[in-house]
Formats: C-alpha cells, sequence, structure tokens
C-alpha cells in the first residue's frame, strides 16, 4: 500500500433494495476499500455478495427508484475531491465515460446491434472530448487499433454481430478507454470468452493499467483472474467484506474461512483424476443477517458460538509475515489460533433455526 | 440487398399460386352458380345446363383452375353484376378514396401511437401509462362500425364539427387529376377543396385508426420497456452520453423494430377495415362498394376484393422485409 491518498476511497457503501410487497434487500452492506492509480484491485465473491451492485452503485447506474445507497466514496479529480455518491446526475453523466469507466460481463449484449461499432467508439469522443467527423474517425481507429483489433478503419464500419467475442470485448474496452479515465471497472469482463481469448483480454487490461496509471477495479468470481491481475483483493461475501489483502499475502496464507473455502474449490489440474471437488457447502441464501453475527456461519466449519454474537470486527490478520494490508472479519481465522483460544470446534448447537 | 428483394419476389410465387387455389375452391363451393344469377327464375333446367356448358363450368376441375389463373393474371376479375362492369375497373376508380383514407388512418396511428406508448413505457405505473393501456384495451374491444357511429353522432350530428359523409361537400368543384382529392388540391392550389376533402376524412380516418392506434401504443409501450433493460443502453449509459443521445439511438432505434413489423401488417389491414367504415360515412371507396356487393351477392365484387387484399398483405410483406433489412443489420447479413 502508498502512503499517499488513495484515489478512490469508498467507505462504508451500503446499497438496499426496496421493493413493493417486500421487505428490502441489503445487497450491499458496509463495503470499504480503496484504489490506487495504476494498481488493479479485486473484489471476489459468489454470485450475490453484491460485487457487482457495487460497481452499478460507484457508477450511478442504479435505478432511481426503490434502491437506497449509503456511505461515501471520495475520488480524486482534477477539479478537487468529490462524493460519487453525493454529485448531481448531470454531473455524473459527466465523469461517465471521462473520468469513470465500466466494462460489462457480455460483449455482445452490452453493445448495441444496429448501431456500426464506429459510431459506438465515436459517441464518447463527441460526448467528452468534442471530436466530430473525421477527426472522431481517425481517433476512433487508433483506439480499436490500440485495443488490438486488426484492421480498424474496416471494422469502424461493422456491427456487433460480424466481430468475434473477443474482438467486441476489445471494442467494448476501447470505448472505456477512450477519454483516458482515472478509474475503470470491469464486471467480469472474461466470463463470456473463451480461456484463450481471457488471457489476451486480461493482458490488455494490465497493460493499460501499467502505461496509462488508469486504477482498475476488477470484479470477478474466478480466482484466476485475481492471481493473474489483481494487486490487492477484496473478498466479499453477503454485501460485506470479509478479507482484504495483497495477492501474495491471501493465497499463501489466507484467514477467512470463506476464503479458504474459495480457493479450495479451485479445480486442479494435477489433481487425480475422479477425485471430487471441494465446494463450499451451502449456498448464499443459507445467511443470517450481519446484524446477528458472521453471516458465513451457516456455512463454515470453523464456527463457534463467538461467531453468533453481533458482526464480527475487522482484524488485523494475526501475526507480523502479512503486513499492515491484511485484514479480516473473523473471529476464528483459518491457521490462526491464538494462545488464548482452544482450536475451533464445531458444535452441532447453533444450527438449522438460525438460517435464512 | 438486390438479391435479397429479388429472393422475396420470387418467394411470392408460391404464396400467391398457394391462394389462388384456396380462392378458386371458394368459388367452387359458392351455393348457386352463374347459372341461376344470370338467367331469370323461370329458365329450365336445360338452358341452365347449356348455360354452365357455355361457360365452360362443365370441363374438368384442373381446366377450369387453370382457366382461372389465365384470367385473373391478366387483371380480370370478371363483371360485376350490381353494376355490369369489370371488377378491376370499378376497383381502381374507387382506390384513391380508400387509399386517402387508409393514409390518414395511419398517419393518426402512428403520430398518436408512438409517442403515447413511448411514454407510456418511461412514465410505467403512472397515471398517464395506465390511461394508455387502458385506452388502447378499449381501442381494440370496440367494434369499428360502433365506434363510427359513435363518432358520427357526436361529433357529425350534434356538434357539427365535421361532415358526415361523402368525401366532399356537395357544390363544391375540382379539377380531377388523379383521383387523390387531397393530392388534386394541392396541385391545382385548391385551398377550398383541400380543407373540405380533410375535414371530411377525420371521422372515418379516426374511427379506422382506432384498433391500429391502439395496437402501436401497446407494442411501442412493450418494446420500448424491454430495450430499456437491455445491456447496450446501460452501457450508452455508462459512456455518461447524454439522456437524448441515450434514448433516442439506443432506446428507440432498436423498440421500433417491432413496431415497423405491425404497421406493415396494420396498413394490410386497413382495407379490410374500410369496409364498415366506409359504409357508415357513406365514404365512395371500395370499402362501401364492397359492402354493397355483400348485401347484392355480388360473388365477382367479393372474390376480387379477397384476391385483392391478400395481394397487398403479401406485398406489403415484403415491404416490410425489406424495411427490415435496412434498419437491422442483422437481417441483412442473413
Amino acid at each position: 500500500m502508498t502512503t499517499s491518498t488513495p484515489l478512490l476511497a469508498v467507505d462504508e457503501l451500503s446499497v438496499v433494495f426496496h421493493r413493493k410487497g417486500q421487505g428490502e434487500t441489503r445487497a450491499v452492506d458496509g463495503v470499504s476499500f480503496t484504489l490506487e492509480e495504476g494498481r488493479v484491485t479485486g473484489l471476489v465473491g459468489e454470485s450475490g455478495c453484491g460485487k457487482s451492485v457495487t460497481s452499478l452503485a460507484l457508477m450511478g447506474l442504479l435505478p432511481d427508484r426503490g434502491v437506497k445507497v449509503g456511505g461515501s466514496a471520495l475520488i480524486r479529480l482534477p477539479d478537487g475531491e468529490q462524493d460519487l455518491l453525493k454529485v448531481s446526475q448531470r454531473r455524473m453523466r459527466d465523469l461517465r465515460g471521462s473520468q469513470l469507466a465500466m466494462i460489462f460481463q457480455d460483449p455482445l449484449s452490452s453493445l448495441n446491434p444496429v448501431v456500426p461499432i464506429g459510431v459506438q467508439v465515436t459517441e464518447i469522443l463527441s460526448r467528452h472530448r468534442g471530436m466530430r467527423g473525421a477527426a472522431a474517425r481517425r481517433e476512433a481507429a487508433d483506439l480499436l487499433q490500440r485495443v488490438g483489433i486488426p484492421d480498424p478503419t474496416r471494422r469502424l464500419g461493422e456491427y456487433p454481430h460480424q466481430l468475434s467475442g473477443g474482438m467486441r470485448q476489445r471494442a467494448l474496452i476501447a470505448m472505456a478507454v477512450a477519454c483516458r479515465p482515472k478509474l475503470m471497472i470491469a464486471d467480469e469482463p472474461t466470463t463470456a470468452l473463451d480461456v484463450t481469448i481471457q488471457a489476451q483480454i486480461l493482458e490488455l487490461l494490465r497493460d493499460l493499467v501499467t502505461e496509462e496509471g488508469t486504477a482498475l477495479l476488477m470484479i470477478t468470481h474466478d480466482l484466476g483472474v485475481v492471481a493473474g491481475l489483481c494487486d490487492e483483493i477484496n473478498v466479499l461475501y453477503a454485501g460485506k467484506a470479509v478479507e482484504t489483502a495483497p495477492r501474495g499475502p491471501l493465497f499463501a496464507d489466507p484467514a477467512h474461512p470463506y476464503t479458504v473455502g474459495l480457493l479450495g474449490s479451485i479445480p486442479r489440474l494435477d489433481a487425480p483424476r475422479g477425485e471430487p471437488l471441494t465446494p463450499v457447502r451451502g449456498s448464499v441464501n443459507d445467511n443470517i443477517a450481519w446484524a446477528d453475527g458472521c453471516a458465513f456461519a451457516p456455512r463454515c466449519d470453523h464456527y463457534t458460538m463467538e461467531c453468533l454474537q453481533g458482526p464480527p470486527p475487522l482484524v488485523g490478520a494475526s501475526g507480523d509475515e502479512e503486513g499492515p494490508g491484511h485484514i479480516h472479519r473473523c473471529v476464528n481465522p483459518v491457521g490462526r489460533a491464538g494462545p488464548d483460544r482452544p482450536e475451533p470446534e464445531t458444535p452441532a448447537a447453533a444450527s438449522e433455526e438460525e438460517r435464512g | 440487398m438486390l438479391r435479397f428483394i429479388v429472393r422475396r419476389l420470387l418467394q411470392l410465387i408460391p404464396t400467391l399460386g398457394g391462394l389462388s387455389i384456396l380462392l378458386f375452391v371458394w368459388l367452387q363451393r359458392l351455393p348457386g352458380g352463374p347459372e341461376y344469377a344470370l338467367l331469370p327464375d323461370d329458365a329450365t333446367a336445360e338452358q341452365r345446363a347449356a348455360l354452365r356448358r357455355s361457360l365452360g363450368l362443365e370441363e374438368p376441375v384442373a381446366v377450369q383452375y387453370l382457366a382461372f389463373l389465365r384470367r385473373i393474371t391478366q387483371g380480370d376479375l370478371g363483371t360485376s353484376i350490381q353494376t355490369g362492369r369489370p371488377v378491376l375497373e370499378e376497383f381502381l376508380l374507387r382506390f384513391p378514396a380508400t387509399f386517402e383514407l387508409a393514409v390518414t388512418a395511419m398517419l393518426i396511428a402512428v403520430t398518436a401511437g408512438l409517442p403515447l406508448g413511448y411514454l407510456a413505457a418511461r412514465r410505467r405505473g403512472t397515471v398517464l401509462d395506465f390511461a394508455a393501456v387502458g385506452g388502447s384495451l378499449l381501442g381494440i374491444c370496440t367494434p369499428v362500425f360502433f365506434l363510427a357511429f359513435i363518432l358520427k353522432v357526436i361529433f357529425a350530428e350534434r356538434l357539427g364539427v365535421f361532415p358526415s359523409a361523402f368525401r366532399l361537400s356537395p357544390g363544391l368543384s375540382r379539377t380531377d387529376i388523379t383521383g387523390f382529392v387531397v393530392l388534386d388540391g394541392l396541385m391545382t392550389r385548391e385551398w377550398d377543396v383541400v380543407t373540405d376533402a380533410l375535414a371530411h376524412l377525420v371521422l372515418p380516418g379516426l374511427a379506422l385508426a382506432s384498433i391500429p392506434l391502439a395496437v402501436i401504443t401497446r407494442m411501442t409501450r412493450a418494446s420500448v420497456l424491454e430495450v430499456m433493460g437491455e445491456d447496450y443502453v446501460r452501457t450508452a449509459n455508462a459512456k455518461g452520453l447524454h439522456r437524448t443521445t441515450v434514448r433516442t439511438r439506443h432506446v428507440l432505434r432498436n423498440a421500433l423494430l417491432p413496431v415497423v413489423t405491425a404497421v406493415g401488417l396494420l396498413a394490410g389491414s386497413l382495407f379490410a377495415g374500410a369496409v364498415l367504415t366506409e359504409s357508415v360515412f357513406a365514404f365512395p371507396g371500395i370499402g362501401s362498394f364492397v359492402y354493397e356487393a355483400t348485401q347484392n351477392r355480388d360473388y365477382p365484387v367479393l372474390t376480387g376484393f379477397i384476391l385483392l387484399i391478400a395481394t397487398m398483405y403479401v406485398f406489403i410483406n415484403l415491404l416490410v422485409d425489406i424495411s427490415y433489412s435496412l434498419l437491422d443489420p442483422r437481417v441483412r447479413a442473413q
């Protein structure tokens, strides 16, 4: 971690959905993290943990009605510091595309099927950089070239369905970097792509971050992506960050049982044939509210009665070997049984009625 | 593009061929052949049989079908029993009136239906939305002749704001160039004719527009709602584009595709709908002529009308497909 002020400081971000006839859903429940220029920060977790909602909240792309966003997201802009969650919609439209950019999951559905690629790239140039006509087209071709699309001038006149999946994602990345944004959010940008294309896209993102000094928030459930790309990782569970660490310590010495479970569930090529996968048992629906205790407790192999006594606080990982950046939210961290505490055991008592 | 059109034109041949068979079978099955329509009631059975032979009705069915096919492909739809003149001639004479009425109805339906459907989608769940959805349901459910009568009673007879019948007020002289009254008036700068003709089009146009208006409103609303939830609209917003750019280039461009199809099919149905509307407003078009034909068992006119409508549907479909391929690059590629 650097000591300078971060580019973006998200503090206690919460997103609550209200639906008529139903109670409220806390999709994001107090998430805090920081983004630094030229670094990649990962937001990792399974479906429904709040990672996409976090990104949409930062971009101001959540629906107007039925959503309550809390907390703050201070971003350092050329004209001073601003809270992304508080700026006006008009200002947000100016920031999106120019200072903040986003790359989405499914490149085919994320591109307008009836508008040529060229128009979809130049429209952002004319919106934020005032470029028109031939100059805009030249710049658009340069952008496509830069993200590795061959024969860019011809591609400008083509439609999304004429491009391959990897090309489409490259085109979307070209749009995202068109105005050299300070902050880029990539929401599972490789999920819809072949593995070989995935690697190319990740490499491209890595290069853009290094060359431009952009801060990249990488949202993914794929720990392979995390291992290859992210400098810092936040593991999300049920709308809260349960562990935050630099890449090395997280993979070498995970503290939270959920992180351990995620790492353990990666299929290994060198595993003996026929060996069953080791999933994290249960599903994301088996949660208890964070207010009552650790939301992961019902799925956790290590939980004790302590886990059910209110929300577990964020603590630094014990021992000095991790450095200061490694924090987690577990009262019984894996491999860190303190001298004052016996090895965690699994009591059968507090169980079924605590669920859901 | 040209290959696409040629291919589609070739595909018309089997469609129209099938249509001609259906029509031929229908004609064969009609009760009371021409020997009853053409000869007096006291004619003998021999006289009737002789007429059938002379008309070729005793020939094998296949021979009769080929003769029928040759006739209709040469534009010979037979002779109207009511007027004694060729059916095609009667249709052509009345076509401009019906066409003007259909265009009026379509203009009303599109210019009102598109904005209404769009606004209903944008303001989903508001009073405007409920009014648009409820009103269009009413528009679909109300029989055209009933609506036509109500309009006539209220606006023509009670309030007297619009004329209740004909294309032009009696006594107004006009120069006939094309048969299209409004067009002729514009060409000759007879402004009194133009305004009078337009006033005559308002009530029948509204009556005929009711169903297309309702369908277009509902389709536009549904389509806009669907497109507003698409990923590419979110991408457009994520690019910080102006609201108007997002709404026109990204939402409307896509949302209007299915509406184009609907407009085409509705345009075909307008000629059929004109039968009832024109008869209520004594509008001298194909519709009221066909209405009289049904009452006088003028079979050649009726078969001719069916053939006309079916052919129009087929060609309008072709136009829709062509415009679709212009609007949607994914169709063009196939």
